[in-house]
């Protein structure tokens, strides 16, 4: 008995020597919660492939890690929105944006006698969540909506009350369909002061309330409504077309913007042009430090972003987050040699 | 086996004898002393510091609306404008609620437990309430979700606008838009959550008021009811007073349970049935994603705020019980 422990423990010390000989690298990120299923499992996917290389990722939400990648306490962050000018004129060293999945969000409703789904024009979205449109039988609902029986009853709104991505490319949206959202609420943030509406927390909050609260509408992010099999309705896009939101839509919303994405990353693809693009979606960023002293991390770091746009995009559908476009991928693959 | 472990005991040499423990035992108090005192003085260290990093990193917030964060009625991240009344507000009202409910019922049942039940059933019935204690609080938001919010959209919430939703003063308390959630869904949630606190050590305290003190009451003939509370309870008020300040505690401190059911719409409105939101559920839920410096320095000085609600409270909870000390029972 005592021989075998010896003999295990003699083992498993030339294992962590062995280990420590080969220099097995720690990497610590923290940030977004909304891509930390694909996160969890590239991560783990490519220490499979890479034994020396570990990455161990918080997923304690966006505005945490910038401040953790800012305080120097973590090699990498991520986020779900673009470091504002501010916040990056604030850090003491450059922070570059790597897009790694893609995520949209739907609207959620729960209306007693209607079963189909609706269409949502971009100014009755607005407009409910302003407070303007405050009936389900409203005017600029019924006339996207023909044949469909819509009750006259008050509409209860139900948005996010924690700070979420979710929120952030929802309120995105808004400010650019409608300049009485942009000059009420503000542009696109975290959290927001709600004109109307009740808060539940994350997306299983928000639909709990849906479900719970007749003629009800939120807002939820589409792979959480796809996992739960959760109804969710059509929204109008920059084309005029009403769009259900599906994966290859929200690729598409990508690849029709992608001209116009900057050398940064650093973009809102919200109500992007084109006929087939589903209007609210939005990149989720890894934020990597553009120096990094330790040349063994550094390697790391680049080696996974490779394999990351390569290899690592594969896994994306089975988790239901959006590819990245193409041409995403190319700019992002020469913008690695950035790191230094 | 044990005498003869005495017998050796004895026979060895008196240094490492029981003489020598005995001697090093009564030395032992400085020791003691110390040890105590280092512990006692970490707690108050803890809470100084605990305050000073409050302070410090709310300092932002402070200079920018000094009094007014507690008048200002908005929150609002992307203007960069915070106020703390609504959240204030809701951790008062939603507080008040619960202990409203969890007080009567709680003292109630630790006199029952205590004087009137069989001593079997009390312990077996304390050891469950124990157990409530310790659920963790995610739970009782389940619960809330699950049970309590359905039933007073559907059943609760409109018997009340019907009932005293029509009588004069008290009527504005119960009317508008019922959803279900809000201010008393969150209160009667948190009574739930408190109730354990209030009957675990009241009970306890009332089982400690000497025999002596009911026999005599019984003696001058007064009848077992008045013999509990005529001079059972007000000897045991002290206590019975920490257990309800120990709920309260909890109640304005708890944030998940709150958040699941309050509805998180920061208002201040006289009706319990509407949405609100309070300070601790606020901070729980939106210091992850608070991205600006200011965003963040107000997030802190709500919970230094939260921090000061609990002090004066506790204060005016010990002024209580010394102007209440005059009116029999134990001397305070």
């Amino acid at each position: 008995m005592r021989k075998s422990l010896l003999v295990v423990s003699l083992v498993l010390g030339l294992v962590v020597a062995a280990a420590a000989q080969n220099g097995t690298i720690l990497l610590n990120a923290a940030g977004a919660t909304f891509p930390y299923p694909i996160y969890s499992k590239w991560f783990d996917v490519y220490h499979n492939a890479h034994p020396n290389v570990q990455i161990n990722y918080q997923s304690i939400g966006s505005g945490g890690g910038i401040r953790q990648l800012q305080a120097g306490t973590v090699d990498f962050g991520a986020s779900d929105g673009p470091m504002s000018d501010e916040q990056l004129s604030q850090s003491k060293f450059k922070i570059l944006h790597f897009p790694t999945v893609l995520g949209a969000v739907v609207p959620t409703y729960n209306i007693a006698g209607v079963s189909g789904e609706l269409n949502f024009t971009q100014k009755a979205l607005a407009g409910i969540y302003l407070g303007t449109i405050t009936k389900w039988d409203d005017a600029e609902i019924a006339k996207a909506n023909p044949g469909v029986k819509l009750p006259n009853a008050d509409i209860v709104v139900v948005h996010r009350s924690d700070g979420s991505g979710t929120t952030y490319i929802w309120t995105d949206f808004l400010a650019k369909v409608s300049d009485d959202w942009k000059n009420k609420v503000g542009k696109a943030a975290a959290s927001v002061n709600w004109p109307v509406g009740l808060g539940g927390k994350g997306n299983e909050g928000v639909t709990g309330l849906v479900k719970q609260t007749p003629n009800a509408i939120g807002y939820i992010e589409l792979i959480y409504a796809v996992q739960n099999n959760i109804p969710y309705g059509k929204v109008q896009n920059a084309a005029g077309n009403f769009v259900k939101a599906d994966l290859p839509g929200v690729t598409a919303a990508a690849a029709a913007d992608a001209k116009n994405i900057p050398e940064d990353f650093r973009v809102s693809i919200t109500n992007a042009a084109g006929p087939k693009v589903y209007p609210i979606a939005s990149f989720t960023w890894l934020l990597i430090p553009a120096q990094i002293q330790d040349a063994a991390k550094r390697e790391a770091i680049k080696d996974f972003l490779k394999w990351m746009l390569t290899e690592g995009q594969k896994y994306n559908e089975g988790l239901t987050y959006a590819q990245l476009p193409k041409d995403v991928i190319a700019r992002e693959t020469k913008a690695i040699s950035l790191i230094q | 086996m044990s005498a003869a472990a005495t017998t050796i005991a004895h026979e060895v040499p008196p240094q490492a004898g029981p003489r020598a423990f005995l001697r090093r035992l009564r030395s032992g108090d400085e020791i003691a002393h110390l040890i105590t005192l280092t512990f006692s003085a970490l707690i108050l260290l803890i809470t100084s510091m605990l305050v000073y990093e409050l302070w410090v990193n709310s300092h932002l917030s402070r200079v920018k609306f000094g009094w007014m964060f507690f008048w200002t009625r908005v929150w609002d991240p992307n203007f960069d404008n915070f106020g703390a009344a609504p959240f204030i507000y809701g951790t008062l009202v939603t507080s008040a609620v619960a202990l409203c409910l969890a007080v009567p019922l709680g003292l109630a049942s630790a006199i029952f437990l205590s004087e009137l039940a069989p001593r079997k059933v009390s312990d077996v019935i304390s050891f469950l309430i124990d157990l409530l204690a310790a659920v963790p609080s995610v739970i009782y938001g389940l619960l809330g979700i699950f049970i309590v919010v359905p039933l007073m959209r559907t059943t609760i919430g409109p018997a009340l606008i019907h009932t005293l939703g029509n009588v004069p003063y008290i009527g504005a308390l119960f009317h508008g838009p019922n959803y279900g959630v809000g201010f008393l869904t969150a209160g009667i949630v948190l009574a739930i959550m408190v109730v354990p606190f209030i009957i675990s050590v009241s009970r306890e305290v009332l089982l400690t008021v000497p025999r002596e003190q009911r026999e005599a009451a019984l003696a001058m003939g007064a009848t077992r009811w008045e013999s509990t509370w005529k001079v059972v309870v007000p000897w045991a008020r002290t206590g019975i007073m920490g257990s309800v300040f120990l709920a309260l505690a909890r109640a304005l401190g708890e944030t998940m349970a709150v958040t699941m059911v309050i509805g998180n719409a920061p208002s201040i409105v006289a009706s319990l049935l509407s949405p609100g939101d309070t300070i601790a559920s606020t901070i729980a839920s939106q210091f992850t994603e608070a991205s600006g410096e200011l965003y963040l320095s107000s997030l802190i000085e709500l919970g230094l705020v939260l921090f000061l609600i609990t002090f004066i409270l506790n204060g005016m909870a010990r002024i209580l019980i010394v102007a209440t000390g005059r009116g029999g029972g134990r001397p305070a």
